[in-house]
């Protein structure tokens, strides 16, 4: 797997919430979108339940980008769990950006079921700009 | 409109005299028990004692300048299982008193019973410094009154130096020395329906608005603005020495990921740690994957995760104590990093920990229109 700028193959780690973005996820998928195989998903029940330490977790282990999948605020199938993942990811990023590293690798979006293709259309934007970012330091670094 | 009692320091004897306000609270039997620090025979530290014979308070020693541990923890370890019975006083410094505000917001101290009773902290040294201080043959009486040099004396603790509320926010009685002179007379201020109560069953004569009490609001209006600008070049030299991945790594080599930080932190409550947990229990061939994604692995694995993670869990909460870099066997400066982060976290939310119980955590609430920019396209 030696890769050099010009074939960086970005590895996304996504936690995408059941109610919504994994059933975009799945639309997305029988309706034939096209979108780049970069993102490992993990299903979790809700984006509410991601805490911060996974996402450094994946960072500190090989992913150039993380990301939080979950349903339009108002819609979180547990009434405020979507809510509640919005703060800890602006807390992440706010103590990403205190730090001096990369906030800019963290990424939520809201997708509903029906939003197949726009499911798509995010795994081809976070691709892309996690490409042009390049290899993510926290995720090579063995000291860290 | 607050009430206030002046007490009488005769010839500069500070401590006594705060001694023996404290032993009148046993005696006009307003508190049957109290936490209060107290001069170890040794010499060498003044710890948090639990008295209830008033005799012992004769070595009671509130204005060394040594914390050994915040002692919200121990008010926590008293009170977490079931609230105190018997009248208890709690004499402490004001970002323990923060610190007991959060642990009573993450339902670790039952606040029955409790008076409490802060102090105007002119800051402590580090349990290894104190020693010094003591060879010295130098006293909290004159330490006292010298009571606002955080940023010139050097040998105190850096969270004293860059303190932001060297006064106490929650407290039911202040003894207040800012803006007065402690070697003839302490501020006792009655800063609650409790704390008046108290000071009324002493029988000492209460003035509204004194003109001492007056001087110190005046004091403490002075220093603000001080103590900010000093908080502001304190970050801005922080973010340049830790910012970015490799000065970040640099920081934390000495790390031995002994979690000492965690544990003297006064607000890093759970009972079990999800770094101690099985989580963290792994077979082999997951440490040897780790190994092969990156070529090499740091080891104890996840010692900056467990940093980050820690910032993540209990920054909003961070009182500043600086209790973490006390305990930290190898010097790093985690008091400079975890008020750098505290402080940013705590103003995305404006939330100030340890202000007041009403406060809520901001992990446990939130508002439907707010940080509008996470999430959306």
């Amino acid at each position: 797997m030696a890769e050099t700028k010009e074939q960086f193959e970005p590895k996304i780690i996504g936690f995408i919430c059941n109610w919504c973005t994994a059933a975009a996820a799945d639309l997305a998928g029988t309706t034939r979108a096209q979108y780049p195989p970069n993102l490992h998903p993990i299903r979790v029940m809700c984006s509410g339940t991601v805490d911060p330490v996974y996402l450094i977790k994946a960072m500190l282990s090989g992913a150039d980008a993380v990301m939080v999948g979950g349903c339009h605020p108002g819609d979180c199938h547990y009434v405020s769990g979507n809510y509640k993942a919005r703060r800890k990811i602006a807390q992440l990023k706010q103590i990403y950006k205190s730090l001096g590293l990369d906030e800019n690798r963290i990424w939520a979006r809201w997708i509903s079921a029906s939003e197949g293709p726009e499911f798509a259309k995010f795994i081809r934007e976070i691709t892309e700009e996690t490409r042009k970012q390049g290899p993510s330091k926290l995720a090579t670094d063995w000291a860290l | 409109m607050t009430k206030s009692a002046t007490l009488i320091v005769n010839e500069g004897k500070t401590r006594q005299a705060i001694n023996s306000f404290l032993k009148e609270l046993f005696i006009k039997k307003v508190v049957d028990t109290m936490l209060v620090p107290l001069a170890h025979p040794a010499g060498t530290n003044v710890v948090q004692a639990l008295v209830s014979n008033p005799d012992y308070l004769d070595n009671a020693d509130v204005y060394s300048p040594v914390m050994p541990v915040n002692a919200a923890r121990i008010v926590q370890s008293i009170t977490r299982l079931t609230p105190v019975d018997k009248k208890t006083a709690v004499v402490i410094r004001p970002c323990e008193m923060r610190a007991f505000v959060e642990l009573v917001k993450l339902k670790q101290i039952q606040t029955d019973n409790l008076l409490l009773i802060g102090i105007d902290c002119p800051g402590a040294y580090s349990v290894k410094d104190y020693p010094k201080f003591v060879g010295e043959k130098k006293t909290s009486d004159e330490f006292v009154k010298k009571y606002d040099k955080w940023a010139e004396d050097t040998m105190l603790r850096s969270g004293c130096q860059i303190c932001e509320y060297p006064y106490p926010l929650t407290a039911d009685i202040t003894i207040g020395v800012f803006g007065g002179d402690p070697s003839k007379n302490l501020l006792l201020m009655a800063e609650t329906a409790k704390g008046e109560e108290a000071l009324t069953k002493l029988g000492l004569k209460m003035d509204t608005d004194s003109e001492a009490a007056q001087k110190r609001q005046a004091a403490i209006a002075k220093y603000i603005p001080e103590i900010k600008e000093r908080r502001k070049k304190f970050f801005a030299k922080t973010r340049e020495e830790i910012g970015g991945e490799e000065k970040l790594a640099t920081v934390f080599a000495q790390c031995i990921k002994c979690q000492n930080c965690r544990q003297a932190c006064p607000v890093c409550y759970c009972r079990e740690c999800f770094f101690v947990s099985p989580t963290f229990e792994l077979e082999s061939d997951k440490y040897l994957r780790q190994a092969e994604k990156k070529g090499a692995v740091r080891m104890p694995s996840d010692t900056l995760l467990f940093h980050l993670t820690r910032m993540n869990h209990m920054g909003a909460s961070c009182v500043g104590c600086g209790a973490c870099e006390e305990a930290c066997p190898n010097d790093i400066p985690l008091l400079k990093i975890f008020q750098l982060i505290g402080s940013d976290v705590q103003t995305l939310f404006e939330y100030v920990p340890g202000r007041s119980t009403e406060d809520a955590l901001p992990a446990s609430v939130f508002k439907e229109k707010e940080l509008e920019r996470i999430g959306e396209k």
